[in-house]
């Protein structure tokens, strides 16, 4: 008990007085985490609008799909994306492997189908009335798009935050393609993991508390946005 | 027009993604300076040492970024093979050898050595202290059998170079490792590394197999003692082997060179020598210093 007591106060201090060893962490997990959701959010966005306005045979196939994969395991991207860019791999040219730019590839594909899920099931929580009387009033099938997904935009908010969740919380890609390299592709959960079996406590304890506070504030700028 | 507008949004889309990764790997991935990856032994990554020589190293080229990729020896060999890290440093003479003769690794350059302890709990109740290493695992085996409650044993599991010695020192007592020992109930594999498979041995009260270096730089955190921690089959050499340029003709060998010239070279050594003495309160590596490898 005791143990727990004095790890959470160092933790806090370590917090508190900013150690840059903490800070240049968590800088660097939100870099990659964000540099991730984002080009998720620009790739899975259109492509859920695009899946949701098509009608083509196959369609509840691949939705279904998609929606299977929201648990797509990390360590099976892992490993399917240390087999692309290792150096033997298809992609090895690139020297993408140990890289946050590999981390980012990783991260990436695995929120792809939560984002394109989430912004396809938020589609089809839109009126039907809405859909039909943008066509009638002669939209093109993008303005349309554009209109439905400004109606759904909460429901876009959410895939977001998920995909970011998923990806900032993920240790699997992190390690596997990162490699936990110290000053480099070093993240928070791969610190916390590293720094338990080192039986440093504090330090995964601060992380700990700071990666539960991002999430923290995430959701509360987006309930603020969504008051507005 | 409206198909159009589709395609050129896809597109833009898409290529803003692939610019924004290309950018980010430039951006964070070079920044002028040339990287050097190792790939290594948790072993020596978790007592510290490594980022100890890292700063001087770096003090010194200030243009080389050092990158440590830790992992079990097996793993380190299996980067090495592919070619992606410039360098290895690990623990297992046999596999090492087989590296630079099939061709991946250039040479062998052992730095440093201490030994593997057998570890447990005070109690004892395997009978091992004051014996060596073959006895102590035999006597945990017999012990583990009759009463696998009370005595177990955990393993890393992950065929890092300290798994692959465990297994060794099993074979050696006469008992085969794969058809005897893996199967019993005292015998668990955590398949972590080093410090982590102390910490469950400790939770569980079972015995180890570790390197003393992770072993000294836990102690206080944990309540295991070593028991057997001399004699040749314990013995644990540490080399580096940069990687054959002939067959990776992209890895970084002038860093790699400066990396094992400078670990070799009397400030090197001299780093290992002392790390731990003032965090550890002992000395967790004994550096070669140009000796051969040591024998018992």
């Amino acid at each position: 008990m005791n143990e727990i007591l004095n790890g959470l106060i160092q933790a806090i201090e370590l917090i508190v007085k900013c150690d840059p060893e903490v800070m240049s962490i968590t800088l660097r997990t939100l870099e990659i985490t964000f540099t991730s959701t984002l080009i998720g959010v620009l790739i899975a966005i259109p492509i859920g609008g695009l899946i949701y306005f098509k009608n083509f045979t196959g369609k509840r196939s691949l939705v279904n799909l998609i929606q299977t994969l929201y648990s797509l395991p990390t360590v099976l991207v892992g490993l399917l994306v240390f087999l692309l860019i290792s150096n033997e791999g298809p992609l090895g040219n690139f020297q993408l492997l140990f890289t946050p730019g590999g981390m980012i590839q990783g991260q990436t594909i695995l929120i792809l189908p939560i984002i394109t899920g989430f912004t396809i099931t938020g589609l089809y929580g839109v009126k039907s009335e809405i859909k039909d009387l943008a066509l009638s009033l002669g939209a093109s099938d993008f303005q349309t798009i554009h209109t439905l997904m400004k109606e759904a935009k909460y429901a876009l908010y959410a895939a977001v935050i998920l995909g970011f969740g998923r990806a900032i919380s993920e240790v699997g890609v992190a390690l596997m393609i990162g490699g936990n390299i110290r000053g480099f592709t070093r993240v928070i959960t791969t610190t916390m993991s590293l720094e338990t079996a080192k039986g440093n406590l504090e330090l995964s304890i601060a992380l700990g508390i700071i990666l539960l506070g991002i999430s923290l504030l995430i959701n509360l700028a987006l309930n603020h946005f969504q008051e507005k | 027009m409206k198909k159009n507008w589709k395609i050129i949004s896809i597109l833009l889309v898409l290529i803003i993604g692939i610019i924004a990764i290309g950018a980010y790997t430039f951006t964070g991935g070079n920044s002028g300076k040339q990287t050097l990856k190792i790939a290594t032994t948790t072993s020596l990554e978790d007592t510290g040492l490594l980022e100890e020589l890292e700063t001087v190293f770096e003090k010194k080229y200030p243009n080389i970024d050092v990158q440590f990729i830790a992992t079990g020896t097996g793993q380190a060999l299996e980067y090495g093979k592919k070619g992606d890290v410039d360098l290895v440093m690990v623990h297992s003479k046999k596999q090492e050898e087989q590296f630079v003769t099939e061709g991946y690794g250039t040479q062998r350059y052992p730095f440093a050595y201490n030994y593997f302890y057998i570890v447990g709990p005070v109690n004892d109740p395997a009978k091992i202290n004051g014996t060596n290493a073959t006895t102590a695992f035999k006597n945990i085996h017999i012990k583990g059998s009759a009463n696998p409650n009370k005595v177990k044993f955990t393993s890393r599991g992950d065929n890092s170079g300290t798994n692959i010695r465990e297994i060794t020192l099993w074979n050696a007592t006469g008992a085969d490792y794969n058809t005897i020992i893996r199967n019993q109930t005292w015998y668990l594999e955590s398949g972590k590394g080093m410090g982590d498979t102390l910490t469950i041995a400790d939770q569980k009260s079972a015995y180890s197999l570790s390197d003393s270096g992770t072993f000294l730089a836990f102690e206080g955190k944990i309540k295991l003692v070593p028991f057997v921690t001399q004699g040749k089959e314990l013995l644990n050499i540490y080399s580096l082997i940069p990687e054959n340029p002939q067959k990776f003709p992209k890895v970084n060998k002038d860093a790699g060179m400066k990396w094992v010239d400078f670990i070799l070279s009397s400030e090197g050594q001299g780093i290992v020598e002392n790390y731990g003495k003032d965090k550890y309160g002992q000395q967790l590596f004994i550096p070669l210093s140009g000796k051969p490898e040591p024998n018992k």
